[in-house]
């Protein structure tokens, strides 16, 4: 049957099971509005900007596994959608954009609302399309979800001409994708495992060092069977946060620059490092000279590019951490060699137990000005560990990771690699889409909730119940922090005295607000806010004075923290 | 070090920029490029010849492939190769130095295609030696323009 294309890709995200888009309308896609607004079958979410939408997108496919979708018009819409595109291609999630073009005519004529997004977004993309013709509208279609959802997971986008989708052709979705450039390898080479399995097996001091690869892998379990059978230390990058249960005994907690202490000693006096779907990213390794001296590294990862990028690695092994870690599970689980090993690793533990036992996160809640990390701590207490945490960029995401226990994969939301500020509330509304019986919270600074928060509009529109807390410092909290600390405390334009009142600003998009200045209060102002209908935003004016520790500070190496 | 590389790519839109960028992006040297398709009109080949020490070679090669059109990938570093250049070069043909210029073409085994007054047109191929070569000998008599296509290379054997 002859279709247009705008139906041609409606019919082929129905077909594909996708039930929800963000997005935003515009000139070069009123086809596929028109499309949509017939369609039973997909969901379209107005957002209020189209870095939000794209960001919606990412929370939804980190909450759920699934993959974000996201719909804009041409020019303007398209380059909203870069931050959004860059924060999912640093942290490999599966989100696949649309953009409507100009008629392929006027491609190249500096046309209206024309932008090269194809162009733009090579570097930010995994992949990504400009549709020529309407016929391969559906397999292109086919293909995004699959290499955006495939191997290491990442955005993909598709640039669609509004001739394309004026046209009609047959609708022909292709059951198989065959891309002859792209084959990812799941399969762990089987002797390459063993090998690990044995150098593993010679250490005395061994860590586990997890990453965000562990989430998109649905790997959890097996790391955590793994660890337990030889009772293997283990820590989380931020991106891994939840990949293992936090309050675990064996867990070390998030290590590198804001890490504990425990786990940027662990790490350092190692003698065989773990490395699973983590890629030493120069915020978990400080001065990469100085990195784990003393570790032999066995590296495992989807992306053959990951490997010996930052760090020399002594085995290698490509593939998905699922299939590699059942292998060594396989290869350890009940045997002799296991119970020696952790005989002989008690000594190593009892360490690393004594660390944590003289330097844990700490901070001391007097009776003054509110402190953050207390106000998160309760956070943690009132939703038992239950919720979905998204955060911000800063002193507000550090926090967020050091006093909140992760339990659970896909509950702790963050821009890791790209460091988006404006991410949170967008990936909250996203995450409360896939996940509409959780509670989702969105930890937030007074700075990043600024940047995207006329997505406050979606979630009241759409009744989506997210809470946002703000710890309110009057300032941007980490870039000052620095200033503080190395520009002899000049704080240049990090002091934010212009503040919106939030509770107001709340009310003025139909939310309700809540707001706590004493400490005394915090709980009960949380557990109000928390149980409220709707979305909330719950402003803590929290101590401006207040930094994150432990640090180490840029260029150094791990073992050089600065505590408190 | 210098490697010479092949990528064997879909001949697809936008598929060079995704090669070119990735250098650019990644702060990777290319000192030359060359691109052409092959028997299968779907398939172009690429000849790349970039530096680097053995870790930034390797993430060269590994981060080709990731490409998705990327279809194969050859370092010719270590193993038995034809390499040739091709090189057009106009140079001054005076009186005085036109049978020096045919010397060199006839030494160099170039090729003159074009003739003007005072100047001469010549054509060359081979390996990267020759043809420094050929150009330093022609140096001298005065290079008026010189465009080369930049190296390409074959495996030796079958």
């Amino acid at each position: 049957m002859q279709m247009t294309g705008a139906e041609i890709f409606v019919r082929a995200l129905a077909d594909l099971g996708v039930d929800i888009v963000f997005g935003y309308p515009g000139g070069a896609v009123l086809n596929i509005y028109d499309a949509l607004f017939k369609n039973t079958k997909v969901r379209h979410l107005l957002c209020r900007h189209e870095q939000g939408a794209v960001h919606m997108a990412d929370g939804y496919a980190r909450a759920s596994g699934k993959t974000g979708v996201c719909l804009v018009t041409s020019g303007p819409g398209a380059t909203n959608t870069v931050t959004g595109l860059a924060t999912a291609y640093m942290d490999s999630i599966p989100v696949v954009v649309f953009t409507g073009q100009v008629p392929t005519l006027l491609i190249g004529n500096d046309a209206f609302q024309e932008a090269d997004i194809v162009g733009i977004s090579r570097p930010c993309t995994k992949h990504n399309y400009l549709v020529k013709e309407t016929k391969d509208l559906a397999r292109i279609v086919r293909e995004a979800f699959y290499i955006a959802s495939t191997g290491r997971p990442g955005p993909v986008l598709v640039d669609m001409p509004k001739d394309v989708l004026t046209t009609p052709a047959e609708y022909d979705l292709p059951k198989e994708v065959s891309l002859r450039g792209y084959h990812p390898n799941y399969e762990g080479h089987p002797r390459q495992v063993e090998s690990a399995v044995r150098m593993l097996l010679t250490a005395e001091r061994p860590v586990v060092y997890a990453g965000g690869g562990v989430i998109l892998s649905n790997a959890s379990p097996e790391l955590a069977e793994l660890a337990r059978q030889l009772s293997l230390p283990v820590t989380t990058t931020l991106m891994g946060m939840g990949a293992f249960p936090g309050s675990d005994p064996l867990c070390l907690g998030m290590l590198g620059m804001h890490g504990t202490y425990t786990a940027n000693m662990a790490i350092s006096h190692a003698d065989v490092i773990l490395a699973v779907g983590a890629r030493f990213d120069d915020r978990v390794t400080g001065k990469i000279d100085e990195f784990a001296p003393h570790a032999r590294i066995i590296h495992v990862d989807i992306d053959p590019t990951s490997i010996q990028k930052n760090v020399p690695v002594d085995i290698p092994i490509v593939g998905d951490l699922k299939d590699v870690l059942r292998k060594m599970i396989r290869l350890v689980k009940g045997k002799k060699e296991a119970a020696a090993f952790r005989e002989k690793t008690l000594a190593w533990r009892g360490q690393i137990a004594a660390w944590a036992k003289t330097h844990p996160l700490t901070y001391k809640q007097g009776k003054g000005k509110i402190k953050p990390q207390y106000v998160v701590e309760q956070i943690y207490r009132i939703t038992k560990g239950n919720a979905i945490i998204t955060t911000e960029v800063g002193q507000n995401q550090m926090w967020a990771a050091q006093f909140y226990t992760y339990d659970r994969p896909r509950t702790f939301l963050s821009s890791g690699g790209l460091g988006t500020m404006g991410y949170g509330l967008p990936a909250a509304i996203g995450a409360q889409v896939a996940m509409p019986e959780r509670l989702v919270i969105d930890i937030a600074g007074d700075g990043s909730i600024q940047m995207n928060i006329q997505e406050m509009a979606t979630a009241v529109q759409y009744r989506i119940p997210v809470k946002v807390v703000i710890l309110n410092n009057g300032a941007l909290g980490m870039v000052r922090q620095w200033q503080e600390l190395f520009f002899q405390g000049k704080y240049s334009q990090t002091c934010l005295p212009q503040i919106p009142d939030f509770v107001r600003l709340a009310e003025a998009y139909g939310a309700k607000g809540f707001r706590a200045t004493r400490h005394a209060e915090v709980p009960d102002v949380l557990r109000k806010g928390f149980a409220a209908e709707g979305p909330v935003l719950i402003d803590v004016v929290v101590d401006p004075g207040e930094m994150v520790y432990p640090m180490v500070p840029a260029g150094a190496p791990l073992t050089k923290m600065l505590l408190v | 070090m210098r490697h010479t590389i092949a990528v064997l790519v879909e001949n697809e839109f936008g598929v060079l920029s995704r090669v070119a960028g990735l250098f650019s992006g990644r702060g990777f040297n290319i000192e030359s490029l060359c691109v052409a398709e092959t028997t299968d009109p779907k398939v172009s080949r690429m000849t790349i010849v970039t530096s680097g020490n053995d870790q930034i070679i390797e993430q060269i090669l590994k981060q080709l492939n990731k490409l998705v059109p990327v279809l194969k990938v050859i370092d010719f570093t270590g193993t038995e190769t034809v390499d040739r250049e091709l090189v057009l070069v106009k140079v001054n043909a005076d009186n005085g130095n036109k049978a020096e210029v045919l010397r060199l073409v006839d030494i160099f085994r170039a090729k003159i295609v074009d003739v003007a007054p005072r100047c001469y047109t010549i054509e060359m191929t081979g390996g990267e030696g020759k043809v420094s070569a050929f150009l330093q000998m022609l140096r001298p008599i005065g290079i008026k323009e010189v465009v080369r296509t930049g190296k390409i290379a074959i495996s030796r054997g079958a």
